[in-house]
């Protein structure tokens, strides 16, 4: 039931086209860059719009069939690549900019303490490391009551030893909370760790 | 140095139709510069063009313009004045959208770089945060793009209190209507003895103008600690 997506989209020169069911816990996109992962990613968001085809998530039909669900009521835990925190508010209102979306499964100070953000709460993004801004997407996209998370390769830009650390709390977000999450990455170890189905694109 | 209650009537006159006509023009600046940085329409061209007149032209023609527009036969003017009983010609509310119009391009200028300084992907990113479109515009779009929102006030400040030709081919030398700071050094110019008098009125308004400049810099100081900074 967690993933059911048909797309195509034409991009330029660019043509993605994929087909995929699964019904695991966290699916990976797997597949070099260029090969159209975000943009799958960003469809199934609401933040780009297929050319054709069906997307349905949790038995939720987000597009196709005459739907067209906008972005804001996919209700998409989306953590993004390159964390887009809102460079004017505060670590805690970043967190918060999603919650009022009404009560999730986890409140501020359950994801405060499974993410260790604690002492970061009343900095700005600037400045942040790439690992704390991280984890702050990551808090952000859990506590505005998702269906599902998409995570885009949340550990390219972190050192070894801060990817282990998220990676043992993406483990932790899989096995507590059951939500479907769709992760995509380019690298084979973090796939082979923590997905329990591969769904490999080419370019 | 000692202003005369007629020097006051001018500064004050000057900063009420400096104030109104930029306040008045900063939510149709700020519309235009989100149309003209965000939209991509047939005409955006000719919008952007309309929008620059005022900069290019000479001022008296803008101020022609607005005669032709305004004026109590005037295809607007008319009608104002027909079903409102809103005259502008010769009153310091003409003189007000004189400087409006002429401070609209500079204000759209900086308000356009600033909304395209914002990063569109992190509207997506409120989008996907369950924030509709209003609540995106209001709670991302706005106070990122507020600097520009102060340039473009200062600038179309000391624009309108600068505003000479247009106001006066518009709404002519009123005094205690349309007598504006530079309209009123010009009269004194035209005095003989009158010198003292530029004099004085000129000092006031290096201060009014040097007074902006430093407000604008230090709200600018104050919001580029969290606003503009990634």
């Amino acid at each position: 039931m967690s993933f059911r997506v048909t797309v195509e989209k034409r991009l330029g020169e660019a043509e993605i086209a994929v087909s995929f069911r699964s019904d695991a816990g966290l699916t990976a996109l797997f597949g070099p860059s260029g090969s159209g992962k975000t943009s799958i990613l960003n469809m199934i968001a609401g933040l780009l719009t297929p050319d054709r085809g069906r997307i349905a998530v949790g038995g939720e039909l987000l597009f196709g069939d005459g739907v067209d669900r906008p972005p804001e009521d996919r209700h998409a835990g989306y953590v993004f690549q390159d964390g887009r925190l809102f460079p004017h508010l505060k670590v805690r209102a970043n967190l918060l900019y999603g919650a009022r979306r009404g009560p999730g499964r986890l409140g501020l100070d359950e994801v405060v303490e499974l993410l260790g953000l604690r002492s970061l709460l009343d900095r700005w993004p600037r400045t942040l490391s790439g690992g704390e801004a991280q984890r702050v997407a990551i808090g952000r996209a859990l506590l505005s009551a998702p269906h599902f998370l998409l995570l885009d390769e949340p550990l390219a830009s972190l050192d070894r030893a801060r990817a282990d650390e998220i990676m043992t709390m993406i483990e932790r977000v899989r096995d507590e909370l059951g939500l479907p999450i769709l992760y995509v990455s380019h690298n084979r170890a973090e796939v082979d760790r923590l997905a329990a189905r591969v769904v490999e694109i080419s370019r | 140095m000692t202003l005369s209650p007629d020097d006051w009537e001018v500064i004050r006159l000057s900063l009420k139709v400096a104030l109104v006509g930029v306040f008045l023009t900063l939510p149709v600046a700020f519309a235009l510069a989100f149309i003209l940085a965000r939209w991509r329409f047939p005409g955006r061209i000719v919008l952007d063009a309309l929008v620059h007149l005022p900069l290019v032209l000479p001022p008296v023609v803008t101020g022609w313009v607005l005669l032709i527009l305004f004026g109590r036969t005037g295809p607007i003017g008319f009608w104002l004045d027909r079903f409102f009983g809103v005259t502008l010609m010769f009153r310091w509310t003409g003189a007000a959208l004189a400087a409006a119009v002429m401070a609209l391009p500079l204000m759209v200028r900086a308000m356009r770089l600033s909304i395209e300084a914002v990063d569109p992907r992190l509207e997506g990113a409120a989008r996907t945060l369950g924030a509709g479109r209003w609540r995106t515009f209001a709670t991302i779009v706005l106070p990122l793009s507020l600097p520009g929102v102060w340039a473009g006030l200062v600038l179309g400040f000391a624009r309108s209190i600068g505003e000479f030709g247009a106001t006066i081919s518009f709404v002519s030398n009123i005094p205690g209507q349309t007598r504006t700071l530079p309209i009123a050094i010009y009269t004194a110019l035209q005095l003989p003895d009158g010198e003292a008098h530029v004099a004085r009125l000129a000092g006031v308004s290096v201060a009014l103008s040097l007074g902006a400049l430093v407000a604008s810099e230090w709200l600018v100081r104050r919001q580029s600690g969290r606003a503009h900074v990634l």
